[in-house]
């Protein structure tokens, strides 16, 4: 009589192998490619908010807006004067003129724009620590009297908008990882409900035979894991070739909040587990499933 | 061995299938069940191989209430009982071979350690032979002995056999109940539900059940030995 081993699984060609014929695989590896698109943008976000964030923090700048060119860079080179003396202050550059005309350029076309608008005179502050309120009060302060057209403006308030916006954009992105995560997980729970139906008659012998739940189990669990891994790996690997062409485009450009430091490849490393969770999120769906649909048997 | 007190299965919420059944199975014994189709035997069947649990009664097996039983006991006892079932039930997409070895396989024996078994069980129902072919490609007798491999390569303690003989000529017939009897000769229980009537001449010693509309049609003395035994081959 054999009845002693009841935690071996049964022969696993029990039920046919036919993996990859059904829809399953090929829709988790749309799920997985979206997935990791979508963790690859909150990533991207995040870590551009962060450094873009950080580097903000600590810089500001000062606006001379006296009308006369005269008086402007002379308040100009006292505020500077002033500026490097403030604890609070590690660098205080003044930004040429023809720097300044550049950045109009675009708005305001070619030429000399000095002649027919009163630019500003500016000074570009690197801080020692992240500004507040206090410390801009006391720089604009020691600016002010050396300097009465002074205005000091922190970098971070000029984006705090768009980071926000970025912030924002980055929830959106964990809500769709959350959105695909459930869908995958239904996925699971129809192909194992449609498979346990394909196979209830070898499911009933293996049952009357001595069989029990967590054996009947452990086959689908293989069979949707081996499915869910074809899927996964598929997924995964289109999604990166994908993040690895837009890190290269975006390495062309130069904005401040994308660009390559903010997406390498190496953003690639934490994707990796989507695939790993995708197949365990697989497993534990088909065992649930399958284990919830025996349990009405007797 | 197996016990029923005032058993009773309904169906749903129709009428009773089967009524008052109080009967006492004794290890090593043979019995045949009979009675007309629609009688209740393969529910009856269902009720000693818990694929079913009666709307009523008591049924002891092995000691222990089947009724009350948990869920999670039912493997352990199901292995100690073998099945042929009235459609065979062989797995299509496993060959003759691997329909037999997988009463072994659900019970954790090593692949290592199947062969034997398998093969000498195929040697015993005659097809050694066919040991790699599925079973669409078998004919319905050689199905019926696959099955009846597959219910006693485990060594139950009773096997249950519902209509064995309903789908083979009567040569064949007579050659499967060789094969219980042998078995039961081994110190098996065997219950075998039948509607054929002169096969159970053909068992010395075997016991009858008669079954008629759910109820057994003498509760005083349902188990008797039948009227002309006769010896097996002759």
């Amino acid at each position: 009589m054999f009845r002693g081993r009841t935690q071996s699984a049964p022969n696993r060609q029990l039920m046919p192998e036919g993996r990859l014929s059904g829809p399953m695989p090929w829709v988790i590896a749309i799920m997985v490619f979206l997935t990791v698109l979508a963790a690859a943008a909150a990533l991207t976000l995040s870590s551009a908010t962060t450094s873009t964030g950080e580097q903000l923090s600590r810089e500001a700048t000062v606006q001379i807006l006296a009308p006369d060119p005269a008086v402007r860079d002379r308040e100009q080179r006292a505020a500077q004067r002033a500026l490097v003396q403030l604890p609070q202050i590690v660098r205080a550059d003044a930004v040429p003129p023809a720097d300044v005309e550049a950045l109009l350029a675009p708005w305001f076309g070619g030429g000399s724009i000095a002649e027919d608008i009163p630019l500003p005179a500016l000074i570009d502050l690197t801080l020692a620590r992240p500004v507040d309120d206090m410390m801009l009060a006391s720089i604009s302060a020691a600016v002010l009297d050396v300097a009465p057209s002074a205005r000091i403006d922190a970098d971070s308030a000029w984006l705090e908008p768009v980071l926000q916006a970025m912030q924002s954009l980055q929830w959106l992105a964990a809500a769709l990882i959350l959105l695909l995560a459930i869908a995958t997980a239904a996925t699971v729970v129809l192909a194992a409900r449609s498979a346990l139906g394909s196979h209830s008659a070898t499911i009933a012998i293996v049952h009357l035979l001595g069989g029990t739940d967590l054996q009947i189990s452990r086959l689908f669990q293989r069979r949707m894991a081996l499915d869910a891994t074809f899927g996964s790996v598929l997924g995964f690997l289109a999604g990166a070739a994908m993040l690895v062409g837009l890190s290269r485009q975006l390495a062309a450009l130069e904005t401040p909040l994308l660009n390559a430091s903010t997406f390498s490849p190496w953003l690639l490393a934490p994707l990796l587990g989507i695939p790993v969770i995708t197949v365990l999120l697989a497993m534990l769906m088909a065992r649930l499933t399958i284990l919830g649909a025996l349990r009405k048997m007797l | 061995m197996v016990e029923f007190q005032n058993v009773g299965l309904r169906y749903g919420t129709g009428a009773e299938t089967l009524s008052d059944i109080s009967f006492t199975l004794f290890p090593g014994s043979f019995y045949f069940l009979t009675g007309t189709s629609g009688a209740g035997k393969t529910s009856l069947l269902k009720l000693l191989y818990l694929a079913q649990r009666p709307s009523r009664g008591v049924i002891k097996l092995f000691g222990e209430d089947a009724v009350t039983m948990p869920r999670r006991r039912l493997p352990g006892f199901r292995r100690r009982i073998g099945v042929v079932f009235q459609d065979f039930r062989l797995v299509p997409h496993l060959t003759a071979f691997d329909n037999i070895a997988l009463p072994l396989r659900v019970a954790g024996v090593p692949e290592g350690d199947l062969a034997g078994p398998v093969k000498e069980m195929l040697d015993w129902i005659g097809l050694t032979e066919r040991a790699t072919a599925r079973p669409a490609t078998l004919s319905g007798g050689e199905q019926q002995r696959v099955a009846i491999a597959r219910a006693v390569i485990g060594r139950p303690e009773i096997l249950v056999a519902d209509e064995p003989t309903g789908n083979v000529d009567p040569d064949l017939a007579v050659r499967l109940l060789k094969l219980f009897s042998a078995l039961n000769k081994l110190g098996t229980t065997v219950v075998v539900a039948t509607h054929d009537i002169h096969l159970i001449g053909k068992i010395g010693g075997a016991q009858m059940m008669q079954l008629d509309r759910g109820r057994l049609s003498d509760p005083t003395g349902a188990l008797r030995y039948p009227p002309k035994p006769l010896v097996l081959g002759a």
